[in-house]
């Protein structure tokens, strides 16, 4: 027998790579989700859908509001920027949901986790990728959308500072925020499909629900559902104008971060206790 | 006092079990895998061998017990992949990524520059498909990308399970060779699998399971001779079966275990060559043959596992396929039984199973499941 760990008098020589190692940290992590983020054709899809929604729905209002010699002189125009980017919320959900269920639903998962065994790591560079990169484009395409409609709408009343910063900076991090508790919906549910279904739910049932509560006693809940459904809240962004109740000025980008804050910390509890 | 000898590289379980709700996966499982050599895993399917790859990497938490690597448990390691390597499932990539990118994510993740990417993809023989998304890969290239993956870091430490799974002749031999290139520069290397004959020529050492529990802890030498189905084919005259039962009832009176084949020879265990010449004579009964038999890899694992195989294939009749028989068309047809493969391989000495012999098990530190009070192989 030649096996040479049974030759207890000769220790075999040891291995050891030539290449010192060093300790792996959170910035190895971003690098290595910034790749992962940008080499799949999901991400390209979902963004180019993104802007294609943002900005043609807002330009199309635009030019739509101005043909129509509409009195829009005392309008906040940006909030025409809306629309869009209520639709194009579904494709920052399916991007958040698919950054951590795809790699469930390939078992990527057990691959990432073998070379970086540290979850919280792993999730917290996830986030920090999907949320920068959703916040950028987002600002981007708010910014260029709200430029054209302010350009094309020029009968109507310049927005202030304030309205520009809460419709592009504000509407932008909701956004992300949104995509945040997506993600972690994602890390909870581990199914793409049943996780985009999920985030759906959340943006549109409360409306829909608050539409068949027409009951007189129930009035109240009808009201909050509605003052803090999803697309309210967005809306409200844009402009509170006349919103006596529920959420104003800021009120709905802190909100959704908390909420998102809350999934994500549920989503890190789980990820570190649950087999993969 | 193993620690200091050898250091960082080696895989020690005690008292590993996991549980998933009421059926127990892997049991009370204790081993140590040793650097320098190439250790095989082996065990049926459904034996537990994945659940404890994916405890050693910590993918699964164990129910009770722990294991470390170099003394440590894998979640803990401060730069896995520059120290662990691993290959778990070929088809654990996003198909969607080219297979550049795939490690290039993986390299970044333990800072690993993206000239060494290149290097491994080299190494495994995909540098031509490097930038092809890996969903258009066969399963022999998905193992390729998956033992890159492995090798990226350079680790001391090498965890491949069934790595020769869809690979073409010469990729087998390649693995061999890398397998063994690997465990002879001094690192830790880990292979599962369910071929023995590969196992037999890659393998120095192994650990068998079965039904979760360690059947096995040995070199393979010592498996194959502890556990061989040695034995002697006797065969009577064709057209004699009165002579065969004779000489079948003569054996096991001199206490030899008697089988018999489908074509009808005996298979004989227990009982030396001559002594069973001498008892044929001494019965008047002629032999046309009686030969030694000497086991392989395969017929020792098999002997050894058969009791705890949890998937076992039966005939099939294809019987919901045929439509009922009218009647009045014929008798239907004589469906012949094949003889049960099982009844291929002696039967396992006494306490083989459960009772691992511990022959070649180095004390680890936990009680091995070996049971003390089991007799010891004859053998």
């Amino acid at each position: 027998m030649t096996t040479p760990h049974q030759q207890q008098g000769a220790p075999v020589a040891s291995y050891s790579s030539p290449i010192p190692v060093r300790k792996a940290h959170l910035g190895d992590a971003l690098a290595s989700e910034w790749t992962k983020i940008r080499s799949v054709r999901s991400t390209i899809w979902t963004l180019s859908v993104m802007a294609v929604l943002i900005v043609g729905i807002g330009l199309l209002i635009a030019v739509a509001l101005n043909s129509s010699e509409a009195d829009i002189a005392n309008e906040q125009v940006l909030f025409f920027g809306f629309f869009g980017v209520l639709l194009a919320s579904v494709c920052v959900m399916t991007l958040g949901v698919l950054t951590v269920a795809s790699e469930y639903g390939t078992g990527m998962i057990r691959t990432t986790l073998t070379a970086c065994p540290s979850r919280s790591r792993v999730l917290t560079a996830k986030a920090l990728v999907f949320f920068l990169v959703v916040f950028v484009s987002t600002l981007v395409l708010t910014l260029v959308v709200g430029a054209l409609q302010v350009s094309i709408l020029d009968t109507a009343k310049a927005p202030t500072n304030e309205e520009w910063f809460r419709s592009t900076f504000g509407v932008s991090f909701f956004l992300a925020s949104l995509g945040l508790l997506s993600l972690a919906v994602g890390v909870l549910i581990r199914h793409s499909a049943g996780a985009i279904t999920a985030m759906i739910g959340v943006v549109l049932l409360p409306m829909v629900v608050a539409m068949f509560l027409a009951v007189e006693s129930l009035a109240k809940v009808q009201e909050a559902l509605f003052d803090y459904s999803i697309p309210n809240q967005l809306g409200v962004l844009y402009t509170d104008a006349g919103v006596d109740s529920g959420p104003q000025g800021w009120e709905p980008v802190w909100i959704m971060t908390a909420v998102a804050a809350a999934a994500l910390a549920g989503a890190y509890a789980v990820l570190n206790s649950r087999d993969v | 006092m193993t620690r200091s000898r050898w250091g960082w590289r080696m895989i020690e379980a005690v008292g590993l079990t996991k549980r998933y709700g009421a059926k127990t996966a892997v049991y009370n499982l204790s081993f140590q895998v040793r650097p320098g050599t190439v250790t095989g895993f082996l065990g049926p399917n459904g034996a537990g061998k994945s659940t404890t790859m994916r405890m050693i990497l910590g993918l699964d938490t164990p129910t009770e017990g722990k294991v470390t690597i170099g003394g440590l448990p894998f979640r803990q390691t401060p730069n896995a992949p520059r120290q662990v390597g691993a290959l778990l499932d070929a088809k654990a990539v996003h198909g969607g990524r080219s297979a550049r990118n795939h490690l290039l994510s993986l390299a970044q993740l333990s800072g690993i520059p993206a000239r060494r990417v290149d290097e491994v993809l080299g190494v495994v023989g995909l540098q031509d498909v490097a930038r092809k998304r890996s969903k258009g890969f066969s399963l022999g290239m998905g193992q390729r990308l998956g033992i890159a993956a492995a090798l990226l870091g350079d680790p001391q430490v090498l965890l491949f399970d069934e790595p020769v799974n869809g690979l073409d002749p010469e990729g087998i031999l390649w693995v061999r060779n890398l397998m063994k290139r690997l465990a002879s520069e001094g690192r830790t290397v880990f292979v599962s699998s369910h071929l023995m004959s590969e196992m037999a020529l890659t393998a120095d050492h192994l650990i068998v399971i079965g039904r979760g529990q360690l059947l096995a802890d040995m070199s393979v030498t010592d498996f194959i001779s502890t556990n061989s189905a040695d034995f002697a084919r006797v065969r009577t005259p064709d057209g004699e079966p009165q002579s065969r039962e004779k000489l079948s009832a003569a054996l096991s009176g001199a206490g030899a275990q008697v089988l018999t084949e489908p074509d009808g020879a005996l298979r004989v265990t227990g009982l030396p060559l001559p002594r069973i010449s001498d008892l044929a004579h001494g019965s008047d009964v002629r032999l046309w043959e009686l030969s030694p038999h000497r086991a392989s890899l395969e017929e020792a694992y098999m002997r050894m596992t058969q009791g705890a195989v949890d998937y076992r294939s039966t005939v099939d009749q294809k019987a919901g396929l045929t439509q009922q028989p009218q009647p009045g068309f014929g008798a239907p047809r004589q469906q012949i039984p094949e003889v049960p493969q099982q009844g291929f391989y002696a039967p396992p000495p006494p306490g083989s199973y459960a009772g691992a012999p511990a022959a070649a098990q180095a004390a680890p530190t936990a009680a091995a499941p070996a049971d003390p009070t089991k007799p010891e192989d004859p053998r």
